[in-house]
């Protein structure tokens, strides 16, 4: 056993060109451990991968071969047939609730993007001050983060519901915030962005707590205004963090499901691309081609934002 | 958000600044509190309208709207314990969530040992993989998944289902799965910050790989495995997808994907959702109100996740 291991991983799961090993280096550090201290280390990383390529990034292959077969998903694996790419053309063309689910994630990330977002910076800005009651004002506000996305779906209803919610009774309406197709989507965007908002919030204080306090001083020495100084001086130093709650928002878009599932399934209004492929799954229909193309767009989609995020938070670290 | 962050003394924790010297209150400063009272207000009212609303009985609202006061009662959480059968899924959520949560802190530090511990080009991978797992989207691994869960055999004493599909082992090794990444990103990063002296004294002693890990590291870790164990208990109970695809014998769901199980019995009754709703986050407000700090320094620490 001259060799961990580890270094066969890069065989398994395709691995950055960057990262080839240099031989030399490791083999005379690895001399100085022990045979058991080097199974120990092969057991510490590999019992761990073994886990996470399995239940994660064997699915995530596994979902892109099948994007391109016929399978209903329960006859045997070898009647499989290639079918190219016709389940994407059907998805695109044939299947009606694709485009509104397209729209509805698009709408999603726009709602949170343009409005949660900035208002969860805009109150971290302000809670950056020294002001009283800072602590009951910041807790208020990352409340909601620890619920569930269900859980908030039943919170709203107390609110939406058509007979016994309070929006309708404060404002007279027979409105049914959930059910009806054409304000659904914007309700429970509200509720999203209610969750959304603290947990911005929360990101951005921690990164202006780290701005370094001479920026500021020499910024208001030179005369510059409260609002320059902050669009000038303090929000490109906030870079770093500025990129990863821009890759936050688009992930936590692109993975909304359980605050539709919880209401009507993701239907009627309320189509969404992870509640569409769930239904093509576990749903009455069992499309495991189809369910997968749809996957795919959605893995394709999120991969590009989640190298994005690797590449800055792994620069910052090695800072 | 990196290592920098996480080693910084007390002044990176947004709740604990000194507290503000006297000043004379400026227009500004009242504006800026009203509104900052205003939103706060508005954040927790649809919270406090749950609690309020779970207090009061159907018949009283019923007949006076939701918008008056009165009919107080403890009924609604009583019916709704027991039609919900919500002792039986909390102690599912229990099953799952505890054993997830050791084993994804046990499993990830393991990993971020070493990584933090020795400078293999093959680290930077490595943690890729881990981190980028932990960011995709659970429902584009479903299918495949769907069907090794299905194929899995378990033997009867693990699950009457025999199958990893429906049961508590085939729900703890994909929350598991899913998390180590996060808490891999968290701990290898604080590991590194730690001094290099240690391990080289250590070595001099004579210590192996795994009393540098488990006697020498984790002790230094406690911070980050407490924020981190507090941050994933509350992700872990608070999940929904998992559980509502993987499982199928309805009293073996966990609390949170149980409710979606409750639509039908409370559809008519909102006092009903209410009551359940607040049992439901009970736990993870508890969890928030008694180690807010832990809760925030963990979401701090990662800043990769919601």
């Amino acid at each position: 056993m001259s060799d961990l291991p580890l270094i066969h991983v890069d065989h398994a799961v395709p691995a950055p060109a960057t990262a080839t090993p240099s031989r030399g280096g490791r083999g005379r550090r690895l001399r100085l451990l022990s045979r058991t201290d080097r199974v120990v280390i092969t057991l510490m990383v590999l019992v761990p991968l073994l886990l996470v390529v399995a239940l994660v990034w064997l699915p995530a292959l596994a979902t892109v071969a099948l994007s391109g077969t016929d399978w209903d998903g329960i006859g045997p694996i070898s009647e499989i047939d290639w079918v190219g790419g016709r389940n994407y053309s059907d998805v695109v063309n044939i299947y009606p609730p694709f485009v509104p689910a397209m729209q509805n994630n698009l709408l999603w990330l726009a709602a949170l993007f343009v409005v949660a977002t900035p208002f969860g910076m805009f109150l971290a800005v302000l809670l950056d001050k020294e002001i009283r009651g800072s602590r009951f004002y910041q807790t208020a506000l990352y409340l909601p983060v620890v619920l569930s996305l269900a859980l908030i779906g039943f919170v709203w209803q107390l609110i939406y519901s058509r007979d016994q919610g309070l929006l309708n009774a404060v404002l007279g309406s027979q409105t049914d915030w959930y059910g009806d197709p054409d304000v659904n989507i914007w309700a429970v965007l509200v509720a999203a962005g209610w969750r959304h908002v603290g947990y911005i919030m929360l990101l951005y204080l921690a990164g202006l707590k780290g701005v370094d306090p001479s920026l500021r001083e020499a910024a208001s020495v030179d005369g510059a205004s409260e609002t320059s100084t902050f669009f000038r001086v303090i929000f490109p130093v906030l870079r770093p963090i500025n990129i990863i709650v821009l890759v936050v928002t688009v992930i936590e878009s692109l993975r909304a499901f359980d605050l539709v599932w919880v209401i009507n399934k993701g239907r009627n209004g309320l189509e969404l691309i992870s509640a569409l492929v769930t239904q093509n799954v576990v749903g009455e229909a069992s499309r495991i081609g189809f369910g997968s193309a749809l996957a795919t767009i959605m893995l394709a989609v999120s991969l590009v934002f989640i190298t994005v995020y690797l590449a800055v938070v792994m620069r910052e670290n090695r800072r | 958000m990196s290592a920098s962050t996480m080693t910084r003394p007390p002044a990176s924790e947004p709740a604990s600044e000194p507290a503000p010297r006297r000043r004379p209150l400026r227009p500004a400063r009242v504006v800026l509190h009203l509104f900052l009272g205003a939103v706060a207000v508005g954040w927790l009212f649809p919270i406090l309208w749950a609690v309020l609303t779970s207090l009061r009985s159907y018949e009283y609202t019923a007949t006076n709207g939701y918008v008056s006061l009165g009919g107080w009662t403890l009924d609604n959480y009583v019916t709704a314990w027991r039609t919900a059968e919500f002792g039986q899924h909390f102690l599912n959520s229990v099953y799952i969530t505890v054993p997830a949560v050791l084993l994804t802190l046990f499993l990830a530090s393991c990993v971020a040992f070493v990584i933090a511990r020795f400078s293999w080009k093959l680290n930077i991978v490595l943690l890729g993989l881990f981190t980028a797992a932990n960011l995709l989207p659970q429902q584009a691994l479903l299918i495949p998944l769907f069907r090794i869960f299905t194929e899995v055999p378990l033997p009867e004493f693990m699950s009457d289902s025999e199958l990893l599909y429906d049961s508590y082992w085939g729900l703890i090794l994909v929350n598991v799965a899913f998390q180590c990444g996060f808490c891999v990103f968290v701990l290898s990063n604080y590991m590194k910050a730690l001094p290099r002296d240690l391990y080289e004294a250590a070595m001099v002693d004579g210590a192996s790989i795994w009393r540098q890990y488990w006697q020498v590291t984790m002790p230094l870790c406690r911070p980050a495995l407490a924020a981190l164990a507090t941050l994933e208990v509350t992700w872990i109970y608070n999940e929904f997808f998992w559980a509502t695809v993987l499982m199928r014998t309805g009293d073996k769901f966990p609390v949170t994907s149980s409710l979606n199980n409750l639509r039908g019995e409370f559809f008519t009754d909102n006092n009903l959702v209410s009551a359940g709703s607040v049992l439901v986050a009970i736990p993870t407000l508890v969890i928030f109100f008694l180690l807010q700090k832990q809760f925030v320094k963990g979401l701090t620490l990662g800043a990769s996740k919601g």
